[in-house]
């Protein structure tokens, strides 16, 4: 049998194309708000051209064939991008499988006296778009991984903030855990404000770290020493009970440094320090 | 007899994998009724032998098992990875002995976070550490 299916398709590539467009704007799927049609159209166009360019009677056969490198590029890319707009894995998914349909029925129009070989083209075809699919959601998943990322950074970046709890006082609260990034966020904002505020006293409260194992420490301790270096004391409050017995058994020594269970006990150290004496006004029973 | 209940793996490969693992080991232990101070000293545990993984051996493997002995349950957690090993486990284990630029209490503060502690190595093969803590150990 002599016929070559790259052939056949590259000749009906308006058709496919066509076929490939109505069923893409026909599904309920279709996300208008996301990409415009015309612009879906030029994404379709460039993919089957670029697809249906690179493929013979020989790679056919062989999924993995260097000569797919462009077709895979350029799918990771538009995967890439749809993940980043917001589609969903089906959206993304309903873009490659209304493609495989729009080849098979290509196939079958063309090869509809010889059932032997067209069985044999479709499950070629059908290996490749499978083969190409398994690109794109790879692709997808790494897209929204990086989305995942960023908003990570985000979130450590606006969970630090600095309070000036009073003239001289500054109070940072530490959510979540104290890796090196994080660390290097608190500490670069926490030496800041020390500076804009000439506060002489930080309370770093470590109520919302889950644990404190020897990372989290050593940074803690980083944390006071440059603090101390910009001639201000730290004080480390929020120290859970478990927290306190964990941290003596993994042998961390915080000795050196000033710690208090609350917050509010931290305060009062930074009172004394400061000589401030906060003090309950006594009223004056005026009975007339 | 230990009686392992329930078994779970997780891949370590990166530092977002510390937070998603130490969470895991959470749930499990909070679902075996295991006090809050035993919680906190066994997720710390956890804590310093992935990140031991992370910073030496570019990460690795966990196993989460719950385990069931006589009245008592636990959580195993055996920590496998493929680095370079350690020559000196008695040396490793000594406090304040880093080799990189660390605490160095990682591993006996480890040691003496949980009940049970065992470590193997071999240079040039990886380094399996495996600990328990018992529910009310
Ligand atoms: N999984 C491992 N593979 C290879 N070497 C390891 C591994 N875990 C620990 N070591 C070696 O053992 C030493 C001691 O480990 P330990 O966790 O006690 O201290 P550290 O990691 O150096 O410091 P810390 O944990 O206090 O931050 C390490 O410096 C390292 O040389
Ligand atoms: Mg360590």
């Amino acid at each position: 049998m002599g016929t070559d299916i790259a052939k056949l398709l590259q000749k009906k590539q308006k058709r496919i194309l066509e076929n490939w467009m109505t069923t893409q704007l026909s599904n309920i799927s279709l996300r208008e708000d996301l990409m415009s049609n015309d612009e879906l159209r030029e994404q379709s166009a460039e993919f089957l051209d670029t697809l249906l360019k690179v493929l013979t009677e020989k790679n056919l056969g062989n999924v993995e064939s260097s000569d797919f490198e462009p077709v895979h590029e350029l799918l990771a890319g538009i995967s890439l991008s749809r993940a980043k707009q917001g589609f969903t894995p089906a959206e993304t998914g309903v873009y490659i499988f209304s493609l495989k349909e729009a080849l098979l029925t290509s196939l079958q129009t063309d090869i509809k006296e010889d059932p032997a070989f067209l069985l044999d083209a479709v499950i070629r075809i059908s290996r490749l778009m499978d083969y190409l699919c398994i690109t794109a959601f790879e692709t997808f998943i790494k897209g929204r991984e990086e989305v995942i990322l960023r908003q990570t950074d985000e979130i450590a970046e606006i969970s630090t903030p600095v309070i000036r709890v009073w003239d001289g006082i500054l109070a940072l609260p530490i959510i979540g855990t104290l890796d090196s990034a994080r660390t290097q966020v608190v500490m670069e904002s926490l030496l800041q404000e020390i500076v804009a505020s000439s506060s002489t006293i930080a309370i770093l409260d470590i109520s919302g770290v889950a644990a404190v194992d020897s990372l989290v420490a050593q940074h803690l301790i980083k944390t006071v020493a440059a603090t101390r270096l910009m001639g201000a004391e730290c004080i480390i409050s929020g120290i859970r009970p478990e927290i306190a017995q964990t941290v003596v058994h993994l042998g961390i020594d915080l000795s050196n440094i000033i710690t208090k269970a609350t917050l509010a006990s931290a305060l009062k150290q930074a009172f004394t320090m400061l000589k401030l004496n906060v003090k309950k006004v006594e009223t004056i029973k005026s009975g007339i | 007899m230990k009686i392992v209940l329930n078994k779970d793996r997780m891949l370590i490969e990166r530092e977002q994998d510390v937070i998603l693992f130490r969470n895991r080991v959470k749930e499990y232990a909070v679902k075996i009724g295991m006090s809050l101070v035993n919680q906190t000293k066994l997720i710390t545990a956890a804590s310093e032998l992935v990140r031991n993984m992370l910073k030496y051996a570019n990460g690795g493997m966990v196993l989460i098992e719950v385990l069931s002995q006589g009245r008592d349950s636990g959580i195993r957690l055996v920590f496998t990875d493929k680095g370079p090993g350690i020559k000196d486990i008695a040396l490793a284990m000594k406090d304040g002995y880093s080799t990189g630029k660390s605490l160095g209490i990682g591993l006996p503060g480890t040691k003496r976070l949980v009940n049970e502690f065992d470590i193997k190595s071999t240079v040039g093969e990886g380094t399996t550490v495996s600990i328990i803590k018992w529910k009310n150990g």
